[in-house]
């Protein structure tokens, strides 16, 4: 039993419901879940929140954190949380999107709902691939990876280079926080974890658009160990992705 | 309000949906249709409301669907092409109970077409239009003034079933300036959509809107649901019936052609032939049951339409066990006028 003399460090954030996730071992999506539930505790924003959900292994997050939530069409998540908020505009309004999701077939959409500067957050889950449609080729595969439709490794020539979003987000207009975190060491999720409450408080002082991408790893399509795909983030993913803030309207002295 | 304004019947749609309460409006250019994104995009500011030109039909559609979600009256409004490319969030709502309605205003097809009148989208209204089995309550007006109180029983519709909501015109309707009287109904009051609409959780427990079941027979459970839905939908039959009675030929047609058919059916008329007009109002529900009726009266029927031949699949499916239905076609590409209509309603009241 309890001893008298322990203390309680580390509980569910009470946005996150009790319940075993469906993510493969050593998935990052549970980290990234748990940095917006702890944030949703911590600003006070769980009864108000919105959640757009949308394609891909994160479609469930919406079964994982205790917020009213709506489920998006491939990519659409910007628009549909563009309606929402615009509905709602007492709501706090945020999608959780993953590559595929926003920088393939979304593309249009998180464009120019970053470029009008709708009052929405915006979580992007970056492991390089395509994950529940089985590990084919995203448009942030990394040149030389093997994927399920670049079995000989993605060729900049056939296939293009990787998009960095976040830097292509941050030239945007109506964009008040951009940036680039990691979800491989406990440095890094801690500076994720301020640049996710940079992001969401730009929703909820009126600044602008705020964008957090997270370096994740997806040690099933890699076909990796957990320990050998975190590694991947900082050897290969982190050196073209490179972390940081590429926008932030409140350290420039203004919004946008 | 009672005083008679004359407009548009694009502009008759935009302000019926104003009068009904309609709070979001999301657009996207295309001919015939610009003058109710343009009309929204002062009037529904004004009235307190957002409008916003989205980047493309597909993101005006979703963004409908994020408005809609949060119970909020909503609207968007294409023509064909842009109607495509709607369809897919079309599909999400009407999979996930989300109210809301789209107008059509009916262009020539296929692909880019014409900007001309057409009925070429009665399939895609009416056969759900995007991907897996649903349906759309589908109006058509044939006058500014339907097109007026159509859109206004269209938000109550799509919150009663919890259902997009179609209002199918076409390019002669919406171009068309003619006299209406604009009413003010009684609105619903904020309790609208309160028991299912999302808007943070605020105390209660956590709500869900989505059209993804993954558990086994989750999803026939759904479609059981949207089926029995769709079935009560049935009591929401509209139509307009014109000497009909007495009449030994019935011409079906629907919206403007129905309009002009009625034109061609009064000339007759009057030179004493027993013509009558059958104009479906609800696409869908179609409205079988007084047409199988008129069947079994023993009358003729002959289908009109601007298009090669798509409603009349539900003419003759209405009165399939005792009758059939003739039938004429206008070519997208041209414009009818009544007297084009006498020769194949002669030609078909004499059976030929």
């Amino acid at each position: 039993m309890t001893d008298m003399n322990e203390k309680l460090v580390f509980e569910r954030p009470e946005s996150v419901v009790d319940r075993a996730t469906h993510y493969c071992p050593g998935c990052h999506h549970g980290v990234a879940h748990r940095l917006v539930g702890e944030l949703l505790d911590e600003m006070n924003l769980r009864e108000k929140a919105l959640l757009i959900g949308s394609i891909g292994c994160s479609v469930f997050l919406y079964n994982y954190l205790d917020v009213d939530a709506v489920e998006a069409p491939h990519g659409r998540a910007p628009a549909v949380a563009t309606g929402a908020k615009r509905a709602r505009n007492d709501c706090f309004v945020f999608t959780y999107q993953g590559d595929g999701d926003l920088a393939s077939i979304g593309m249009a959409e998180i464009m120019h709902a970053a470029n009008r500067g709708e009052r929405i957050a915006v979580v992007f889950v970056n492991n390089t691939v395509y994950g529940m449609t089985g590990g084919q080729m995203a448009p942030t595969t990394l040149v030389g990876q093997k994927t399920t439709t670049c079995p000989g490794g993605r060729c900049r020539d056939k296939e293009g280079m990787p998009i960095k979003m976040t830097e292509i987000i941050s030239q945007l207009g109506g964009v008040a926080f951009a940036a680039r975190g990691s979800l491989d060491s406990v440095k890094n999720i801690r500076t994720a974890k301020k640049y996710l409450r940079k992001a969401f408080e730009c929703q909820t002082n009126n600044l602008g658009f705020g964008f957090v991408e997270l370096l994740s790893a997806c040690p099933t399509n890699w076909k990796m160990t957990p320990v050998k795909a975190n590694e991947r983030i900082g050897e290969e993913m982190i050196p073209y992705f490179p972390l940081g803030v590429y926008k932030d309207v409140t350290e420039e002295g203004g919004a946008c | 309000m009672a005083d008679k304004i004359f407009i548009k019947g694009n502009e008759a749609v935009a302000r019926g949906a104003l009068a009904a309460g309609c709070k979001c409006f999301f657009g996207y250019p295309i001919t015939p249709q610009n003058d109710i994104p343009e009309f929204m995009s002062k009037a529904i500011v004004d009235a307190g409301g957002e409008f916003v030109q989205a980047e493309s039909e597909v993101a005006a559609a979703n963004m409908l669907l994020g408005a809609g979600a949060t119970g909020v009256r909503s609207m968007t409004s294409s023509s064909s092409p842009g109607i495509s490319l709607k369809q897919e969030a079309i599909s999400y709502m009407a999979g996930s109970g989300i109210p809301a309605v789209v107008v059509n205003m009916n262009r020539g097809g296929p692909g880019l077409g014409d900007i001309g009148p057409a009925q070429g989208d009665y399939y895609q209204s009416t056969r759900g239009g995007g991907h897996g089995d649903y349906r759309l309550l589908v109006y058509a007006p044939a006058t500014g003034q339907e097109a007026y109180d159509l859109t206004i029983k269209a938000f109550d519709m799509a919150f009663k079933y919890r259902n997009p909501v179609m209002i199918l015109g076409d390019a002669i309707l919406g171009q068309m300036k003619e006299p209406i009287v604009p009413w003010q109904p009684e609105l619903p009051g904020d309790e609208e959509g309160a028991e299912w609409r999302l808007q943070g959780t605020g105390g209660r427990e956590k709500r869900l809107i989505k059209s993804l079941f993954l558990e086994e027979g989750a999803l026939a459970g759904q479609n059981q649901y949207l089926q029995a839905k769709y079935e009560k939908m049935q009591g929401e039959i509209e139509y307009e019936a014109f000497e009909t009675d007495d009449a030994d030929l019935i011409v079906c047609a629907y919206g403007s052609i129905g309009r002009i058919a009625k034109s061609a059916v009064r000339k007759l008329r009057k030179a004493g032939h027993k013509v009558g007009l059958f104009r479906p109002i609800t696409l869908y529900p179609f409205p079988a049951a007084p047409l199988l009726e008129m069947a079994k009266a023993g009358k003729r029927f002959l289908t009109v339409e601007h298009n090669l031949g798509q409603m009349v699949d539900d003419v003759r499916l209405s009165i399939r066990t005792v009758a059939d239905s003739d039938f004429f076609a206008i070519y997208p590409g041209n414009l009818p006028t009544p007297d084009e209509f006498e020769e194949p309603i002669l030609k078909s009241l004499e059976g030929k």
